[in-house]
């Protein structure tokens, strides 16, 4: 393991240049994967506060016992794909309306009769906020008696299916491909390395070592370099995502950065990178010669 | 501990390198392969470290075939073998010492026997002032001793040698000439790869003499069929 150890680092203190080139390759393979990975985390992020609006309305026929829509929204608690339900009673959905729409505020003071309804808002759990998953409650909540209509912006939800599904897709195409580029780039850049040493990789062969001896330290080393990479990447996106987090309130003032969980999987990545391209590199050599 | 029958070797482009090259090493024994340019010496040589497969025939060093050596083998063999060439194959970033103790740390032999192993045979190759110079700081002929004693550090049963003594002048040459000698004497197998004819008619070692291809002369043979004539 010394040998192993001692044998990589040597490496880098031999061709200092192309360990760097190496380094600097993955570094920006992985941070063309980061920014994306970036705008995607973001982009959810958005697209679950859109989704945290998504609600079901069932309007309560007039002069249903208060008992009865009690004991209702209990049952309608309980369903697994349901977070909470709100019972807004007719003088409550009154009130929001003159609060909410100022331009009918007069209206609705000169009115003798609250022509709004009462009903049961329904918020769906996360994950549960799909257009078949609401079609389904939204049936399950006509079956009561007491309601009269059920909403839910159908489209709307449906839109934001399709949105999460495209983004979804978009996403793990661009990321693959990116992925694809920046394997291919790392092995042509540990190929080098390996050009580099083939005297020395013949030397070690003549006097017996196994492929796996030799195979052992461009390994290390490959992981080391991806492991460097991967930091260098992840301090590249910081950079990036100070560069628009900075403008505070403006359109990307919220955005958000990788938690410690996806920085590591960077990190990970970029260490199997480095392995992947200095297995595949190593092996096609160690064939032909 | 070497044996060839009937061997053929044929590169991809259709040049044949060997044609029914039979001929056997005994233990103890020391052996010129000489010969012209592609004569074959050099495709011999690989043949004996595994570092080509025969096309036909068969080729045995050391209990090992050649033919149909595992992968997983060929380390193990070349483990048994020392090899030396004529262009040294030294490692130029590292030292005398740790060129040799290279050889050793690729089987895997403990630390603490190592420096004592490299130590024996910087000695015995007369270059143990010399362990801590670096390969451009030596002369060729003592490069190639450093090679000579990478050979010998994990006690090989058979020292190939393919033209040693090409790079090296006249006194060099007579110095490396001498070394292998010594590690004859001592026991180890020696195949030496040379054209270097004034070398070959100081010694009565038997030699192989190879053309196109082909053993058109074997002292061993050759010598043994004009005792029997006569």
């Amino acid at each position: 393991m010394r040998l192993l150890t001692r044998e990589a680092l040597l490496s880098f203190r031999r061709a200092p240049l192309l360990s760097t080139l190496s380094v600097t390759t993955i570094a920006f393979s992985l941070f063309t994967i980061g920014l994306f990975g970036l705008v995607a985390i973001n982009l959810r992020e958005a697209l679950r506060g859109l989704e945290e609006r998504v609600e079901i309305v069932a309007f309560v026929l007039r002069g249903t016992p208060a008992e009865t829509i009690t004991l209702a929204s209990q049952d309608i608690a309980t369903f697994p794909e349901v977070q909470d339900v709100n019972f807004v009673t007719e003088q409550q959905a009154l009130a929001r309306a003159r609060a909410e729409l100022v331009e009918f505020k007069d209206a609705y003071r000169d009115l003798q009769v609250n022509p709004l309804p009462a009903s049961i808002e329904v918020r769906m759990k996360q994950g549960q906020r799909d257009a078949a998953t609401v079609d389904r409650v939204a049936e399950r909540l006509r079956g009561f008696g007491f309601v009269d209509d059920v909403r839910y912006g159908r489209e709307w939800v449906q839109r934001l299916d399709q949105l999460r599904n495209v983004t979804g897709l978009v996403g793990l195409v661009i990321g693959l491909a990116f992925a694809a580029v920046a394997v291919v780039i790392i092995g042509v850049t540990i190929r080098l390395t390996i050009l580099q040493r083939a005297r020395e990789i013949s030397i070690m062969r003549l006097v017996g070592a196994t492929n796996w001896f030799v195979r052992g330290p461009f390994l290390l080393e490959g992981a080391i370099k991806g492991f460097f990479g991967g930091l260098l990447s992840l301090l590249l996106c910081y950079a990036g995502y100070l560069l628009f987090h900075d403008n505070g309130g403006g359109p990307f003032g919220g955005l958000i950065f990788f938690g410690p969980q996806q920085m590591l999987m960077i990190l990970v990545f970029g260490v199997l990178l480095g392995l992947g391209g200095s297995l595949v590199s190593v092996g096609r050599h160690l064939r032909h010669v | 501990m070497i044996r060839f029958s009937h061997v053929y070797k044929s590169y991809p482009n259709g040049a044949l390198a060997l044609k029914d090259v039979t001929f056997r090493v005994s233990k103890g024994e020391f052996v010129f392969l000489t010969g012209h340019s592609g004569a074959g010496k050099s495709t011999i040589m690989k043949l004996l470290f595994a570092e080509q497969r025969p096309t036909a025939g068969e080729v045995r060093v050391s209990g090992y075939i050649v033919n149909s050596l595992k992968a997983d083998d060929v380390p193990k063999l070349r483990r048994r073998l020392g090899v030396v060439f004529q262009d040294f194959r030294l490692l130029e970033d590292r030292t005398a010492g740790e060129n040799i103790a290279f050889a050793l740390e690729v089987t895997g032999a403990r630390s603490d026997t190592i420096a004592a192993r490299v130590t024996r045979v910087l000695t015995q190759v007369g270059l143990s002032a010399k362990s801590r110079a670096h390969p451009r700081e030596l002369s060729g002929g003592e490069q190639q001793r450093v090679a000579i004693a990478r050979a010998l550090v994990n006690d090989p049963a058979i020292l190939v040698a393919d033209e040693p003594t090409g790079n090296l002048d006249e006194r060099a040459t007579r110095g490396v000439f001498q070394l292998l000698r010594d590690i004859n004497a001592g026991g180890t197998v020696v195949v030496m790869a040379t054209h270097d004819l004034d070398l070959v008619r100081q010694t009565s070692y038997r030699t192989i003499e190879l053309r196109e291809g082909s053993v058109v002369y074997d002292s061993a043979v050759d010598e043994a069929d004009t005792v029997g004539a006569q």
